[in-house]
């Protein structure tokens, strides 16, 4: 890649896979489970966090110098607010309906343990550029996988994928419903979600057996 | 060459190979191992979990038997209730068997098949013997579900409950909750609409439901639920002659395949009679909380409520739970102090399901797994308990 050099490309692709905050660090898990049950809330999400985590990164490390490290948190807290109230402000101005679905969760973006633990571990170690690719690579992560749970919960769940038919219409009978297939329920509850994420931690694990922890 | 023999050359040629716990496990199925251990100092009990497991699907035939005869007799009985005056000359009739041979063995045949299959893709991935765990789920799933259950929907069930309830924590021996249930409660979370209301515990109800030939059967939970009363008499709901899961109705069949599992000392009687006992104490408590007037008619709980304690152990699944599922030997409670309080609360938060569920008035699938999960902790207090009461005998001797 000639515009990034080898490490920090590492920044972008290590979170998607090996280093992923949802599958390998287990991070960020109750925001995965609590609106992956459309694949537009997971997609709204993940380009939320993205939003939060890039800037956020961005500022926090061009404070790092001037941070006294006892208040760090706290900095860190505020710095973060401010982005998820813009974030909550520009989704309740332009996508009300969405806003209303995601609900609380937008502001607990605050509490994702991704944001603060990229900060801490990152950007305060780190120059903005290369604080920014970090953000937008673990965003990606944690967005990829919520894209992938929102995906099969939608589609086995409603029988839907960002709001389209796409196996037929349930009431009327067309497509996959006459002959007599049905929306799996379970797919919609917030338990399914922790199951479809196990079987992607399992199908990640079995595939790269260095993840595996020793004993 | 006698077909055990054929079966035993046919596992030597694919010894060593991908295939070859698939032929292993066929023909230890049927027979005793051609090469076994000589000499004296290995003598044990013979029945291994193969002998075991082919056990309990003894005590379980009876239940499928009448439930196939129940199929056709629910059915028949539904389009013309006078069918019910003399149950004895309309039950073992040929029809009703009929309805049974066409809709509950699909449902036994999918169940094994399904599960089966996926039992064999595993022994073969990691490498290992197909284990046996899967014989008596296949049999069991059968008897629990509604008789109208689609085919593929059972499928789909069978293969999360034997990967997700179980393959995933090890496989037969390591799994945390019963995989029957699993599915049954997979079935109950996904498809609500064909586990529970009127339409779906007699056959072909579901189909003409909206016709003028429409019949539905209402499972005695289900009315008391909403307060109705049934026609059925209490040697209806003993007998098991009422609507609900294939096999699972007969509450004397129940027990007569309970002294038999206890007899062959396979199920644990402290377990049974602990959640029988459970049962009617949660159930003793409901009807002191009606005869006090606390509850009164109007209440939607009063159905279920005022229903006696002693009718509550003949209805619904609750027998049929605690013989069957709750004296799993691997998700159950190991200590016999252990046994006696998993079996009670298994008995007890049933009923208290059962009565407070507004969605399906009935809990002993979800107790019992509640109760699985709290079986290792169950365990654990009762070990240490002893542990401490044994520190005190030595130091009140040394003292």
């Amino acid at each position: 890649m000639g515009l990034l050099s080898k490490k920090d490309a590492a920044l972008l692709t290590d979170p998607l896979a090996d280093n992923n905050p949802i599958t390998i660090q287990v991070l960020g898990i109750c925001s995965a489970l609590a609106i992956t049950a459309e694949l537009k809330a997971s997609i709204v999400m993940a380009v939320s966090v993205m939003f939060v985590l890039a800037l956020g990164n961005v500022v926090i490390s061009l404070m790092r110098n001037i941070i006294p490290s006892k208040i760090r948190i706290i900095v860190q807290l505020v710095v973060v607010a401010a982005l998820v109230i813009i974030v909550d402000l520009v989704l309740k101005a332009f996508a009300y309906e969405l806003s209303k679905t995601l609900s609380v969760f937008v502001g607990l973006i605050i509490t994702n343990c991704i944001i603060m633990g990229r900060f801490e571990a990152f950007a305060l170690g780190n120059s903005p550029w290369r604080s920014f690719l970090d953000g937008i690579g673990n965003a990606a992560g944690y967005g990829a996988i919520l894209v992938i749970v929102g995906f099969f919960r939608e589609l086995l769940g409603s029988g839907t994928l960002l709001g389209f038919k796409v196996l037929g219409d349930p009431i009327e009978k067309t497509g996959l419903y006459a002959i007599g297939y049905e929306n799996n329920g379970f797919m919609l509850l917030s338990p399914m979600a922790l199951i479809v994420l196990g079987v992607i931690i399992w199908i990640q694990r079995s595939r790269n057996k260095a993840l595996i922890e020793e004993h | 060459m006698s077909l055990k023999q054929n079966l035993h050359n046919l596992k030597e040629k694919y010894k060593g190979t991908k295939m070859a716990p698939a032929f292993n496990a066929i023909h230890t199925f049927l027979y005793m191992p051609n090469d076994v251990t000589h000499g004296g100092t290995h003598i044990k009990a013979a029945d291994d979990l193969k002998r075991t497991m082919n056990m309990v699907i003894i005590s379980l035939l009876p239940c499928l038997l009448f439930g196939m005869y129940n199929a056709g007799y629910q059915h028949y009985a539904a389009i013309d209730p006078s069918l019910r005056d003399n149950v004895l000359a309309n039950f073992f009739t040929f029809d009703n068997l009929w309805i049974g041979i066409i809709k509950v063995l699909p449902l036994v045949i999918v169940s094994y098949g399904v599960g089966l299959g996926v039992e064999f893709i595993f022994a073969i991935i990691k490498g290992h013997e197909v284990e046996e765990g899967y014989l008596v789920t296949g049999m069991l799933v059968p008897l629990i579900v509604p008789i109208d259950t689609p085919l593929w929907m059972l499928s789909v069930a069978v293969v999360f409950g034997v990967v997700i309830g179980k393959e995933v924590f090890g496989g037969t021996g390591m799994n945390i909750l019963n995989p029957a249930l699993t599915i049954r409660a997979f079935l109950f979370f996904a498809y609500p609409t064909w586990m529970s209301g009127d339409k779906v515990w007699v056959y072909d109800a579901v189909n003409r439901a909206g016709t003028v030939d429409a019949i539905s059967g209402e499972t005695v939970l289900g009315s008391y639920a909403q307060n109705l009363t049934t026609n059925y008499s209490i040697f209806d709901k003993f007998f098991g002659f009422i609507p609900g899961s294939v096999g699972e109705t007969s509450t004397f069949l129940i027990l007569l395949g309970a002294a038999f599992l206890i007899f062959t000392k396979i199920g644990s009687w402290r377990i049974i009679v602990s959640t029988f006992l459970g049962a009617a104490a949660m159930g003793m408590i409901f009807n002191q909380v009606v005869a006090a007037d606390i509850i009164t008619s109007s209440s939607k709980f009063y159905g279920l409520m005022s229903t006696a304690w002693w009718e509550h152990l003949m209805i619904g699944g609750l027998a049929f739970g605690a013989v069957y599922m709750a004296t799993d030997p691997v998700t159950a409670s190991q200590t016999n102090k252990g046994k006696w309080i998993y079996g009670f609360l298994i008995g007890f938060i049933s009923i208290m399901i059962r009565v407070f569920n507004p969605a399906y008035p009935e809990g002993v699938f979800l107790a019992i797994l509640l109760m699985n999960v709290f079986a290792p902790t169950i365990d654990h207090y009762v070990v240490q308990g002893n542990v401490k009461n044994r520190l005190k005998r030595a130091k009140v001797k040394t003292a």
